[in-house]
């Protein structure tokens, strides 16, 4: 038998626990857990939706801070020149795009790409032959950024030598030919001496036999049909060019001095290195981390002045139809009966009303009269129907919870409507209310692209522009520079992807018993 | 007999919606102050618009309307986009490629989507179940023009399988021929994603709900094979909520995607709405408004009534 087993226990041996103090329930020593804080834990598990939160944060912060920095600006004229360029984007030497294009150069077309290069190192062509070659291949201006090996195709009947190479869009512009006034020539001298980025280069001798092109600065060597030629005027093939380089063909004075200007009339006619000019003119290089679009701006500034206008509509409806919405439903559901039947049939007609319809009266009505901005018109369009929704979900969950014993002892306490509405049905409705909410932001950013890639609303003005205003305009040039429609058109797939899955997992997160219901 | 009056009911209530849309549509546009032309033309102009009513208050100018609506089914006639043809011949005109796209991509779609649905239900929380989820979140989410602009750079100018827009009835032969429906694949694949991605979605749901129900745990019970069980049971059962939502699509074909049409330069019903909202047709643009409208309202009540019909259990006019 165990030691420990007793058949009788002395009745002295028991004492009370407590016997003059009173007991309260003590105080919790753990946080509590509220909705929210509920809601955050749950949410936080599903990785998806983390991670969409995540690119939907850098979206909205992209919108925000870029215009800030950019050096581009919205609604100031752009450079014509470097319109439709390709996205470049260089982090220290490795190009995450490399702004260039594939093209298949021919002998003779090498030779003037490469000569770009040569001249814009060594402006007045001090270095010769097989050197400069070199020097202009490697230069920083030059147009080429790699080159394959030579193949033979067939063009026209005859076999023709070409070389694959990706030809830089921001290079390949080089020299142009400018018409200055004397003062302007000097302030770029000036400028010139500043900051030691040379911008003027010798005028070629145009009127010589030996130039190929008096309107193309890039043909600042002698040339014989296109092909460059030796001291002695004659024709050279690529290995010959190569080994001696070019006869350079500039402008000089009488007693053989090179000339940088050329005087016509009371203006200049000057060359430059179009590159470093537009250093000049705009204080920066010309790099557009998405490209230029046709009209020579700058996707990635406009984008974010897109999102921008995206953003503030999506919430800015999101935000009246919560409020509107709530209010709406909370009567309906709240009061029922014939109030309820009334304001179904008002939703029934607004609901049933195609929202282009709409958006296109308040266009034409409000917008076109100058009552509103194209913006403020969207936004008040939007708001027409938009807030059905929420204002359902708050309407089914009024009607749950109005005859719950709660509500009718807080009734019994005193409580008058409005409190009984708002204090006490409606944080039930809370969670479903802001879930119907976020979804609405895709829709709404789904529609405005729409409609101003259709040309309904016209988003594009000095203060705005819209994403789908840029693929209009881009698409145009699909065939040849798909970026520019193509960049704007994955942001919004990417944000309706991210907004979804967001969505998804705040629905699960206010809602478990919701979860998964249309997976 | 209640099924009859709750649907009668419901058509009432249609006509009524439809009415008050057409009012608020027909005189917000109708009292716009439509441009003047200067000059020699400004007579003409003037006796066109007088001998057309346009210089009557709205309300009449809608009285009219409505008149020629119930005697003649005239519902105006259109200035810009065809010069005096009646409205409604207009739009006739411009269904048949429209609902040709639509079905196409109804056919493509439903089948596929369906098929996808069952078997994500089926292998629910395998890999395959993980991946039909990735597709039908990327499908549903990636609105279907930048999928079209994606289509046309990639399968049209980079391989060059597809042509880049529709051909012209000249140039396929006629509206209803393969080498049309081959210049439709773009267009058809661009919508035709979005269905797979939805009907997937509910099928995979619905079934499994219906997969976890315990008639089918009678039905294993009672000895018939997995197969058989999801065949007669879970898939009856599945379908009911998802063939309501197939009858409203089907209806909806005859209202085009505004945006596609306009990528793929399809003649259809959306493209004319945007015609006539750019040329300021405003007959027309009523025209298409309330064709749009009639198709919203029909596809709902035929929604609605569909799931009354096919499933005993709702019972129709209960609130």
């Amino acid at each position: 038998m165990a030691e420990n087993t007793y058949n009788s226990i002395p009745a002295e041996k028991f004492r009370f626990v407590q016997q003059n103090e009173k007991l309260h329930d003590k105080a919790l020593k753990t946080k509590p857990i509220g909705y929210f804080k509920d809601a955050w834990i749950r949410f936080r598990k599903n990785k998806a939706s983390v991670a969409a939160a995540i690119v939907l944060a850098i979206i909205l912060l992209y919108a925000i801070i870029v215009p800030f920095f950019s050096v581009y600006k919205l609604g100031v004229a752009s450079d014509m020149t470097y319109k439709k360029m390709n996205p470049r984007l260089y982090i220290g030497k490795t190009a995450i795009f490399d702004g260039a294009k594939t093209m298949s150069l021919n002998d003779k077309y090498l030779v003037n790409l490469v000569a770009v290069g040569m001249n814009a190192e060594d402006p007045e062509m001090v270095k010769k032959g097989h050197e400069s070659w070199e020097e202009g291949i490697g230069s920083y201006y030059s147009p080429i950024l790699r080159l394959e090996e030579e193949r033979v195709v067939e063009e026209a009947g005859k076999e023709v030598t070409k070389r694959d190479a990706r030809v830089s869009t921001y290079h390949i512009i080089g020299f142009r030919y400018l018409q200055v006034p004397k003062e302007e020539y000097e302030r770029i001298l000036a400028w010139q001496e500043e900051n030691e980025v040379q911008v003027l280069y010798p005028m070629v001798d145009q009127d010589n036999p030996y130039c190929e092109d008096p309107s193309d600065a890039n043909y600042w060597y002698k040339t014989k049909k296109g092909w460059p030629v030796d001291e002695k005027g004659k024709r050279m093939d690529l290995e010959q060019t190569m080994e001696n380089g070019v006869q350079d063909n500039f402008l000089r004075d009488k007693e053989g001095n090179i000339r940088y200007y050329k005087e016509m009339g009371s203006m200049y006619s000057i060359r430059v290195l179009y590159y470093n000019y537009y250093q000049y003119k705009n204080g920066h290089e010309p790099t557009f981390v998405f490209g230029s679009d046709g009209g020579g701006y700058d996707i990635a500034t406009r984008m974010a002045y897109g999102l921008r206008t995206s953003f503030v509509l999506s919430f800015g409806v999101a935000l009246v139809c919560f409020i509107f919405g709530a209010f709406f439903g909370a009567i309906e559901g709240y009061y029922g009966g014939w109030v309820d039947l009334l304001l179904e049939r008002v939703v029934d007609v607004l609901w049933r009303m195609p929202l282009y319809i709409i958006v296109v009266l308040f266009q034409l009505h409000l917008v076109n009269t100058g009552k509103a901005s194209v913006l403020g018109g969207l936004l008040m369009a939007f708001c027409v129907t938009g807030w059905i929704g929420t204002a359902a979900v708050v309407r089914t969950q009024f009607y749950r919870f109005k005859n719950q014993e709660y509500i009718l002892a807080a009734r019994t306490l005193g409580a008058k409507d409005l409190r009984l509405m708002f204090r006490h049905i409606f944080p039930n409705a809370i969670g479903t209310i802001i879930t119907s909410s976020v979804f609405a932001i895709p829709s709404v950013i789904l529609s405005e692209s729409t409609f101003s890639y259709l040309g309904i609303v016209n988003l594009n003005s000095r203060g705005a522009v819209s994403l789908g205003t840029m693929m209009a305009d881009g698409k145009e040039f699909l065939s040849e520079f798909p970026h520019i429609l193509l960049i704007p058109a994955a942001v919004i797939a990417l944000m309706m992807i991210a907004f979804n899955l967001f969505g998804n997992g705040l629905r699960d997160a206010f809602n478990p018993s919701l979860r998964g219901a249309d997976e | 007999m209640r099924t009859l009056k709750y649907v009668l009911k419901r058509l009432l209530f249609l006509v009524i919606t439809f009415f008050i849309i057409m009012t608020i549509t027909f005189c917000l546009i109708k009292s716009l102050q439509a441009e003047v032309p200067l000059g020699k033309a400004a007579e003409t102009e003037k006796a066109r618009r007088e001998a057309l009513g346009w210089d009557k208050p709205v309300l009449v100018q809608y009285g009219i309307y409505l008149r020629n609506l119930f005697t003649k089914f005239d519902i105006g006639t259109s200035l810009k986009v065809s010069y005096m043809k009646p409205v409604a011949e207009v739009i006739l005109e411009r269904m048949p490629p429209t609902i040709l796209v639509n079905v196409l991509s109804i056919l493509v779609g439903l089948p596929l989507g369906i098929a996808l649905g069952i078997f994500a239900a089926l292998k629910k929380n395998t890999w395959i179940d993980h991946v039909v989820s990735v597709i039908i979140v990327l499908f549903i989410s990636v609105p279907s023009f930048v999928l079209a602009f994606f289509l046309q750079y990639f399968l049209s100018f980079r391989l060059g399988w597809f042509p880049l827009v529709m051909y012209s009835k000249a140039e396929a032969g006629g509206l209803f021929t393969w080498k049309m429906i081959y210049s439709l694949m773009l267009p058809i694949m661009a919508s035709a994603f979005y269905e797979i991605a939805y009907f997937a979605r509910t099928v995979r749901a619905e079934l499994t709900e219906a997969l976890t129900s315990e008639y089918m745990l009678l039905a294993r019970t009672k000895g018939l094979t997995q197969s058989k069980a999801v065949i007669h049971h879970a898939l009856k059962n599945a379908m009911v909520p998802i063939l309501p939502v197939v009858i409203g699509t089907f209806l909806s074909v005859m209202g085009g995607s505004m945006v596609l049409e306009r990528i793929f330069a399809i003649p259809g019903v959306g493209d004319l709405t945007l015609k006539a909202l750019q040329t300021f047709d405003y007959d027309l643009f009523v025209g298409t408004a309330m064709f749009y409208t009639l198709i919203g309202l029909l596809s709902g009540i035929l929604t609605d009534l569909s799931y009354g019909f096919l499933d005993p259990r709702i019972k129709m006019g209960e609130r």
